[in-house]
């Protein structure tokens, strides 16, 4: 395969609740390729969400290393992190997390402005990715008054606009119904056949058998990692 | 460009909640338009006192006894000032000095059926033209009339509509009473208007003389000597003649305490505007204290809309926005926010302001000084109330933040 996008060595994450030390996640070495669809899967209490937090560079390991698109950035501090979660990740969360009183163009826009990039630059960016979910005729839009599938869509938009190394989606069905669900699907699939990394946390099996790999957390280690056997084009 | 976009963030954020918005900076608004008014009406009565402590004459010098002291220890007596002292300051300031003596106190006086409480200024001819003051009618009295101890008035503008409201032309060679003593009327003045805490125009003049033996009942002692320099860059060398002459009147060596005070108008002047001041600033801080309450205000809202868009936070930060871009953003709402105030507060201060001056008839002036300071300190109090709420926003971990209902 490719370069490397993501990789782990003996990734760890404590918590300390009161008196106790939770360990979320245990050492944890994983290696993702450009281009790949891997999803991320685990009953809840599996370290998954702790795992992602740190893919996405929102939380920093206890222990061990994390190199994303060859940078070391398991040593950052908070504002380089910050500077990485903008120019190497897009993000699309279970509840959209767009601004309620901004129009979907801004909302696009969103990580460019923090980028710095031009307001003229960054409207034509910011419409070309939504024409590319199929927005175009809804730019002006505010999340309210979207539906659910259209919000989501948005947010694949925002989290595309960066040219993110790594396109990060957590649970991104979660809150839709089937048929959304499946075009989101069908999209996700789309985007990665045109060579984009996505990975994707679900605890849905078919959900995660859209990807192309799937990598099983068990009590903070990978129980199973392993590639699909038939890929389907429709869920 | 970034600090652009982040200060229309802001700006977007105070018009998506206008109501919210207008309530909070009410605080502000009444603050800023306290002090305004405030400062403004102390300034339009420093300008007032300044105008009438002009009008009293800047070339004039007072000269008032003072308590004799012996070693730093008061002697227990007053010492008094007599018309022989003003003879001498006329007499031997060698054409330096135009002296008027001045006793003075407030008298019942009746013309015909009316009665008036006025105040009764014993002095010499030199007064009028020291002071400016004009005839509307009549004469001043003169020197032989001093000499003569006669009964002879001049009337101050005001005090023909005291007395009946009898023109003032119609009044000279009238015989009002001056407690009980007859006086002729020689001479009406012009009005002359306020003069700090003298009111000219309400003042009848008589000659010293009259005033002491006729009026006063003996009484010697003088309430002051004026003493005015043609121009008001002689006060210097006016000061020293009057000190030596005053001296040798009184047997005070050189060097030893005398026994009287020689003052000019600016002290005067000075006296007056450090009470104005201590009042003035006791006005400000009052206001300043509902500027305190208003950034109070503006803190506690400040941290209910960190709350309130806790998630908002978090999308921007997992979106790449760093602490300080988060704290900024904060800053700038609630600095934008008084500001606002502010500006709308200095708006209301001058309206209320210029009400004041139209209804109460008060003197206001909006010194350009102050509507900078009352801005400058909204602003302050912006950046200073807003710094604890921005930094909560900033320090939001984006994990929790985003999880946040």
């Amino acid at each position: 395969m490719n370069d490397v996008i993501i990789r782990t060595e003996g990734l760890q994450k404590h918590y300390v609740l009161g008196a106790e030390t939770v360990r979320a996640v245990r050492g944890v070495d994983l290696t993702i390729h450009s281009g790949e669809f891997v999803a991320i899967m685990g009953p809840s209490g599996s370290g998954k969400s702790t795992f992602m937090n740190m893919i996405g560079c929102l939380d920093t390991p206890t222990a061990g290393k994390y190199w994303l698109d060859g940078q070391l950035v398991s040593t950052l501090s908070e504002d380089e992190l910050a500077r990485v979660r903008n120019q190497a990740i897009g993000f699309v969360f279970q509840t959209f997390n767009l601004l309620p009183r901004a129009t979907a163009l801004h909302n696009v826009e969103l990580p460019l402005i923090y980028a710095g990039v031009g307001g003229k630059e960054r409207r034509e960016r910011a419409t070309e990715k939504l024409r590319l979910v199929g927005l175009a005729d809804r730019m002006d839009h505010k999340p309210p008054e979207m539906s659910g599938g259209q919000r989501q869509r948005v947010a694949v938009a925002r989290a595309l606009v960066n040219e993110p190394a790594l396109l990060l989606a957590d649970e991104p069905t979660g809150n839709l119904d089937s048929t959304t669900s499946e075009e989101i699907m069908v999209q996700l699939r789309a985007l990665n056949e045109a060579g984009q990394t996505i990975v994707i946390v679900t605890h849905e099996r078919d959900i995660a058998e859209v990807a192309r790999r799937q990598v099983h957390l068990r009590d903070g280690l990978i129980e199973r990692d392993f590639l699909n056997s038939t890929v389907e084009t429709t869920v | 460009m970034l600090i652009l976009e982040i200060i229309m963030v802001s700006l977007g954020a105070i018009r998506a909640n206008v109501m919210r918005s207008i309530l909070t900076t009410l605080g502000i608004v009444i603050g800023v338009a306290a002090v305004i008014s405030v400062v403004a009406l102390g300034e339009g009565a420093q300008a007032s006192v300044e105008q009438q402590i002009e009008r009293m004459g800047t070339n004039v010098l007072t000269i008032r006894p003072g308590q004799q002291m012996w070693g730093g220890v008061s002697r227990g007596e007053t010492s008094q000032l007599s018309v022989s002292d003003a003879e001498a300051l006329r007499d031997r300031s060698e054409g330096l000095l135009s002296v008027a003596p001045e006793v003075s106190s407030r008298q019942q006086i009746a013309y015909l059926r009316w009665n008036s409480n006025n105040q009764i200024v014993g002095t010499w001819p030199d007064y009028f033209p020291m002071y400016d003051h004009a005839l509307q009618a009549g004469r001043y009295f003169n020197r032989g009339e001093v000499q003569g101890r006669r009964r002879v008035a001049v009337l101050g503008y005001n005090v023909p509509e005291a007395l009946g409201g009898t023109s003032a032309g119609a009044l000279i060679g009238q015989t009002i009473q001056v407690r009980g003593v007859p006086f002729e009327v020689v001479g009406v003045l012009q009005e002359k208007g306020e003069a700090a805490w003298i009111r000219p125009d309400d003042q009848i003049f008589i000659p010293v003389s009259t005033a002491q033996y006729r009026v006063f009942g003996g009484r010697e002692r003088l309430n002051s000597i004026y003493a005015a320099t043609a121009s008001p860059q002689q006060l210097d060398q006016a000061f020293g003649v009057i000190d030596r002459i005053m001296r040798r009147e009184h047997r005070i060596r050189p060097g030893a305490e005398a026994d009287f005070n020689i003052r000019n108008s600016s002290d005067l002047l000075a006296t007056f505007n450090e009470t104005n001041q201590t009042f003035a600033l006791l006005l400000a801080s009052i206001a300043g204290v509902s500027l305190l309450v208003g950034g109070i205000g503006i803190m506690n809202i400040m941290l209910v809309s960190v709350t309130e868009r806790t998630r908002e936070i978090g999308v921007r930060k997992a979106l790449g926005a760093t602490r300080r871009t988060i704290l900024f953003q904060f800053l700038v709402e609630s600095l934008a926010l008084c500001t606002l105030g502010g500006i709308v507060g200095v708006g209301a201060g001058y309206g209320a302001a210029e009400l004041l001056t139209r209804f109460a008839e008060w003197d206001t002036i909006i010194a350009p000084a102050a509507v900078f300071t009352a801005l400058a300190f909204s602003a302050g109090v912006g950046l200073f109330f807003g710094i604890l709420p921005a930094q909560r926003a900033a320090k939001l971990d984006p994990i929790v933040a985003l999880r946040y209902e």
